[in-house]
């Protein structure tokens, strides 16, 4: 009785994952493994050490990893202010962070494109002080701002999660067993909440790894991500064997990441979120 | 009140169809039209390049239902007609996009001379039509322009008459290229004075070459904000078509729009009737009703293209006509070529060529 009633209740998941998750897969990997003519090959998936491609991917996975290491440092210090703080005051700075996501995507990176355009707010500010104006938009700078900007809450939930859930009762023992606070931050509270890091690494590395609306509007189309290259594959060129190769190339590095800082999700998904 | 409403509701519902990217304007069932025959046409188009009132008058009078699909570029829009999800009636695209289209076989011939309005589609459009559809049998001119630089008068030194300006390095990071493929590799082409729809490999590698070295002095490539750089002064120069030029010029009176004396692209975006459609009569109709003065009004105060219908032109104000952004002179136009698509060879050393430029 009990089993038919959870086995009517995961149909609706069952449809879901085998029409938007397995027939896609099977899509992409059919069309990567094969060439236009629908001969077997391995040509699209080896195509990502190509020089461009390889520069691009590289690109990729660099500019990605700035911004997650820049969003792990931006992320922490809340944490541990936001552990210490009284409970109110925390949802209330916790709202305010969260609150941009509560806007569009797409409308958030066009503001900042317009916050750091070379005529823009932060240039005639400077402009205005007397200084002069600063080479801000089109650099992989600006990307990596886009990025961190739209990806920190997706850090900050996780980390935030696993600071909050360390029991006082843990740091209070360290406290009277001598140690003072850089001791309990570095022994107790940066190890305990590698789970929360792990996941947000997850969360923030893989959408910056395979993102190219940013690049195309604060790098100028002059920065050339592998989601770039994949886009144009798809749109320009008409190639969606090579566009479907190179996606399955990027998702390697998506299954590594995952596999590497995926494994504490559990114990960080418990807690106040 | 109590109709209006239910009107603004209706509004407000059709609205949200919209937004939900169903796409589809319901035929509007105010009073006075004539009753829906069942009729249905299935319109695919370029994103805002229609007056949506003017969807809904056709409805009004003909009783024909429009279900109406948008895509942004000329790709996409082959891409999602490709894909068969969607049987369309009647496609409006570009130029080489028509030919591909019409070379595919996926057009069928159409009798303008049967649509009583196609004499306010002036001869000179048919002419420049005729790079992609020699007979004039498949595609119907629906707005056209050129592409140029617009530059802001204020920051340059002297008028600006040539593509020189883009690749003597006087204006290093303060250019905008178009961000599509063709487009850009247009100006360098024409700068060389070869031929846009060169399939010389050694000329589109030059081309290639002269685009390199003028990266650094480019400070992005866009496509749709290109103007807008512009307009906000982040930037000097943009290459762009000659309908936005015009909207630029209107936010900033500075700016100018030059069609380069070594020539450039001339852009028909044309409506073709898909060999799918069954309802050629109402295929026919809906043509006919865009050719008319007032629709045709319409959709030009909506787009600001350059129109190829006569009869607006002749509606228009004195400025308007003047402006070579709206109405090209015959001279610069002379100038320029239609761009056409090419064969595969070349397309493929299009694209990487164009990955190679970007990922530099």
């Amino acid at each position: 009785m009990n089993r038919s009633k959870s086995r009517l209740l995961s149909i609706p998941y069952i449809i879901w994952v085998i029409g938007f998750t397995i027939i896609p897969i099977i899509f992409i990997l059919s069309k990567a493994i094969t060439d236009s003519d629908g001969a077997l090959t391995l040509a699209n998936l080896l195509a990502i050490f190509d020089p461009i491609h390889r520069k691009a991917l590289i690109m990729s996975l660099s500019l990605a990893f700035i911004s997650t290491v820049l969003c792990i440092l931006l992320a922490f210090p809340v944490a541990i202010i936001l552990r210490g703080s009284h409970i109110r005051k925390k949802s209330i700075i916790l709202f305010i962070l969260i609150l941009p996501m509560w806007m569009n995507f797409i409308l958030r990176i066009l503001a900042m494109q317009m916050l750091i355009s070379n005529n823009g707010i932060i240039n005639n500010l400077l402009t205005g002080l007397g200084l002069a104006p600063m080479k801000l938009i089109n650099t992989p700078g600006a990307i990596v701002l886009g990025m961190v900007y739209d990806y920190l809450p997706y850090m900050l939930l996780p980390v935030l999660n696993s600071v909050l859930s360390i029991p006082e009762d843990v740091i209070e023992a360290a406290k009277d067993l001598g140690s003072d606070k850089l001791h309990v931050l570095t022994r107790i509270i940066i190890p305990l909440s590698l789970g929360g890091v792990g996941s947000g690494i997850t969360m923030v590395f893989v959408p910056s790894m395979t993102e190219f609306v940013i690049a195309n509007i604060l790098g100028g189309g002059k920065i050339q991500l592998l989601g770039n290259i994949i886009e144009q594959e798809f749109t320009v060129s008409m190639n969606w064997n090579l566009g479907s190769g190179l996606s399955v190339a990027l998702m390697i590095f998506v299954l590594i990441t995952s596999f590497l800082f995926g494994r504490n999700r559990e114990e960080a998904s418990t807690g106040i979120l | 009140m109590k109709k209006r409403i239910i009107s603004a509701i209706c509004t407000i519902a059709t609205g949200a169809l919209l937004i939900s990217g169903c796409g589809q304007t319901g035929a509007n069932s105010s009073s006075g039209a004539v009753p829906l025959t069942g009729e249905t046409l299935t319109v695919f188009n370029y994103s805002e390049y229609l007056d949506p009132d003017m969807l809904e008058q056709f409805t009004r009078e003909s009783g024909i239902e429009v279900k109406y699909e948008e895509a942004t570029t000329a790709e996409e829009l082959y891409t999602k007609y490709k894909a068969g999800g969607i049987s369309y009636d009647l496609v409006c695209t570009s130029d080489y996009m028509v030919k591909r289209l019409i070379d595919e076989g996926e057009a069928q011939k159409i009798d303008f001379n049967s649509l009583g309005n196609i004499s306010n589609i002036g001869s000179r459009y048919w002419e420049i039509n005729k790079a992609i559809d020699p007979d004039n049998s498949y595609a119907l001119p629906y707005f056209w322009g050129t592409l140029g630089i617009l530059y802001d008068t204020t920051k340059v030194n002297g008028e600006i008459d040539s593509w020189d300006v883009l690749f003597n390095g006087e204006y290093s990071g303060e250019i905008i290229m178009q961000d599509s493929m063709r487009d850009t590799f247009m100006v360098a082409l024409k700068y060389l004075g070869y031929s846009l729809n060169t399939t010389d490999e050694a000329q589109i590698r030059e081309a290639a070459d002269l685009l390199m070295k003028q990266k650094p002095d480019v400070e992005a490539y866009l496509v749709d904000e290109a103007r807008d750089e512009v307009v906000a002064g982040n930037a000097t120069m943009a290459v762009v078509y000659s309908g936005e030029a015009y909207l630029g010029h209107l936010y900033n009176p500075d700016l100018a729009y030059v069609v380069p004396k070594e020539g450039s692209n001339v852009w028909v975006d044309s409506w073709i009737v898909t060999k799918n459609c069954r309802n050629t009569d109402a295929a026919r109709k809906f043509l006919d009703f865009l050719c008319r003065q007032d629709v045709a009004t319409a959709n030009f105060e909506f787009i600001y293209y350059s129109t190829p219908n006569e009869a607006v032109i002749k509606s228009m104000d004195a400025e308007l006509k003047e402006d070579p952004a709206i109405v090209p002179t015959e001279e610069s136009v002379d100038l320029c070529e239609v761009c056409t698509q090419v064969e595969g060879d070349t397309t493929e050393l299009y694209n990487e060529l164009w990955k190679e430029l970007k990922a530099q």
